[in-house]
């Protein structure tokens, strides 16, 4: 099993404000980690930092054994470590196709009259996406068309097709309904089996259950705990998440507030 | 994600769909009517020396509605392109008649000037993240100032002069502003200019890499920086784009005519962004056309004449404009709507 990314005690601040501290984990080749938390827990400050958004300011990010910074989104990219955010996938307004190929264009021909190999484009992505287990009828379609789910997967599609290694997916279920989420969990099962890491980012623990291989529990911008799947149950996983102890003193207070009458 | 489910809820109004699909539909039909309109209302319209009248009339505001629209579907606005145009006749002048110039090497100058400023607009939309539509709206000020301030410095009136009897006036005149005789009638080069521009724009828009990032910087910037394309590099050479076709216009328009006012072309950036909305632009970006634009600039060319040629008031042009650009505008919302709908 080979150790894909890995985070040491990373942390970060934005000015005063300390968004992210001491957190670690891995992600190995064909497995899942997913990591849990509330809204502002720092999920998101943890992912954009593996994206190459924005970068750590203390502790130790490996890709691949060797400890990197990365100054842009395409650094990371280049490293093989594919993003897909929520609602930030995709380009609505423009064409299946054109959206999949984006940033990576096939072309023909030399010099200023370079132009868009469209032919190749259409066909590898209809290629790329019935490999996935996508059928569109028409790559031409405007992406805004799609469904929440399928831009999803079209943009999951496109980070396994053009070679990620460790894939990212930030809230990719949180907008959708049950069976759309379960179309796109499968494709997470499927990118997995083909040997990808993935990084799982919900609040879910139901959708992140079934899939995942490791926990990362966020609160706050410190880690929570980690654990293997072996060692925790979704009951367990759900209570912790939920606020664990806390959840329990309100139950206290809410029972209390009803009985006296 | 099973297909005939899909297919159940899609199947019926394909064929309308994919007309919609393309954004300068609109603005054809409209071109058509107008057209039909005049020729039947008018002798002159559909005579040679009335065609030449009104698409000449329609390139220069074609060169730059295309270039305009490009920046508009990269999401960004441009409020200095029209006095660009003429700062940019003004460089060339001044140089060519105060500093005796060559001509050509004063229209080089005035390129790098153009290329410049282009740039710069850029620069500073991408740098501070503020709405472009302010930030040239603060060059156009500037500009404008330049413009007259300069040129009263330099010449003591508001104008610059005298370019027929400068230096290669006659070479330049001819790949700018010379006429192209055909079937008797004298049309201007500056229709050749405008066709070769906007059909340069279309294919760069629609099968080039870089045309795939103007799409994509104007329909999500966050989505496109994402997956690696050079966002700020894109926008800042849609702007430099649009300062290059000012340029154009600006040399057209010096060397066909001689001379420059200083406050010459104020007001002509809005007839830009109103020809490129006509041509099926979005104002929000992401979507768009470039043939649209131009046939948006011919539509105002041949209404602008046509309305001449019917020996009506010129007053009646801004209503025809109104309601052209609310008719466009709506249109091309319900397009966008239909397209950005969500389904979950």
């Amino acid at each position: 099993m080979s150790r894909l990314l890995e985070v040491k005690d990373v942390g970060k601040t934005y000015g005063s404000v300390i968004a992210l501290r001491d957190v670690s984990t891995v992600v190995n080749a064909g497995e899942v980690t997913c990591v849990l938390g509330d809204n502002g827990a720092g999920k998101s400050t943890l992912i954009k930092i593996l994206a190459g958004v924005h970068q750590h300011d203390r502790g130790e990010f490996l890709v691949e054994g060797e400890p990197v910074k990365f100054a842009s989104p395409r650094e990371a990219l280049d490293r093989g470590i594919a993003t897909v955010y929520q609602d930030l996938a995709v380009v609505p307004l423009m064409s299946v196709w054109r959206n999949f190929f984006l940033g990576s264009e096939p072309t023909v021909g030399f010099g200023p009259f370079r132009a868009l190999d469209r032919k190749k484009g259409r066909e590898t992505t209809k290629k790329a996406l019935s490999d996935m287990g996508i059928d569109l009828r028409d790559v031409e379609q405007p992406v805004g068309t799609l469904s929440g789910g399928e831009r999803q997967c079209v943009a999951i599609a496109r980070a396994v097709h053009f070679g990620a290694k460790v894939l990212i997916l930030d809230e990719p279920t949180a907008a959708l309904g049950v069976k759309q989420a379960g179309v796109v969990l499968k494709y997470v099962a499927q990118a997995r089996d083909r040997g990808l890491g993935v990084v799982l980012i919900t609040h879910n623990p139901h959708h992140a259950y079934p899939v995942a291989d490791r926990f990362l529990l966020l609160k706050r911008g410190v880690s929570l705990g980690a654990y293997e799947k072996s060692e925790i149950d979704l009951a367990e996983l759900t209570r912790q998440m939920a606020g664990g102890a806390e959840l329990e003193a309100l139950e206290h207070e809410l029972r209390a507030a009803e009985s006296p009458s | 994600m099973t297909t005939t489910t899909l297919d159940e809820r899609i199947a019926k109004p394909r064929f309308l769909d994919r007309l919609v699909v393309r954004p300068e539909i609109g603005a054809l039909l409209g071109a058509v009517v107008v057209f039909l309109f005049f020729t039947v209302v008018t002798d002159q319209f559909f005579s040679g020396s009335g065609v030449a009248t009104w698409l000449d009339d329609a390139s220069t505001l074609g060169i730059m509605a295309v270039a305009v629209s490009l920046l508009m579907i990269g999401g960004e606005f441009d409020l200095s392109a029209g006095v660009m145009t003429a700062s940019t006749a003004l460089v060339t002048a001044t140089l060519a008649t105060q500093a005796g110039w060559n001509v050509w090497l004063a229209l080089f100058a005035s390129l790098v000037f153009a290329l410049a400023v282009g740039a710069f607009n850029g620069w500073l939309v991408m740098r501070t993240g503020l709405p472009s539509f302010i930030v040239t709206l603060g060059t156009f000020l500037a500009l404008q100032g330049l413009n007259l301030g300069v040129t009263r410095l330099v010449t003591g009136t508001v104008q610059v002069s005298g370019m027929r009897s400068t230096d290669g006036y006659e070479s330049a005149g001819f790949v700018f502003a010379s006429t192209v005789d055909i079937g008797g009638t004298a049309f201007q080069i500056s229709i050749l200019w405008w066709i070769g521009f906007a059909v340069l724009a279309a294919w760069l828009l629609v099968r080039t890499r870089f045309g795939n990032w103007i799409f994509a910087v104007g329909g999500s910037a966050q989505s496109s920086r994402a997956v690696g394309v050079p966002v700020v590099r894109t926008k800042i050479m849609l702007f430099m784009t649009t300062a290059l076709a000012a340029w154009l216009v600006g040399s057209i328009n010096i060397l066909r005519f001689a001379s420059v006012q200083a406050n010459q072309g104020i007001g002509l950036e809005f007839q830009y962004i109103i020809a490129a909305v006509i041509g099926g632009c979005l104002l929000t970006g992401g979507f768009g056309s470039a043939i649209g634009a131009a046939i948006g600039a011919l539509i105002f060319g041949m209404a602008r004449q046509g309305i001449v040629f019917a020996r009506w008031d010129s007053d009646w042009f801004m209503l025809f404009l109104g309601v052209m650009l609310l008719s466009a505008v709506l249109v091309n919302n319900a397009f966008r709507r239909r397209a950005e709908r969500v389904r979950r």
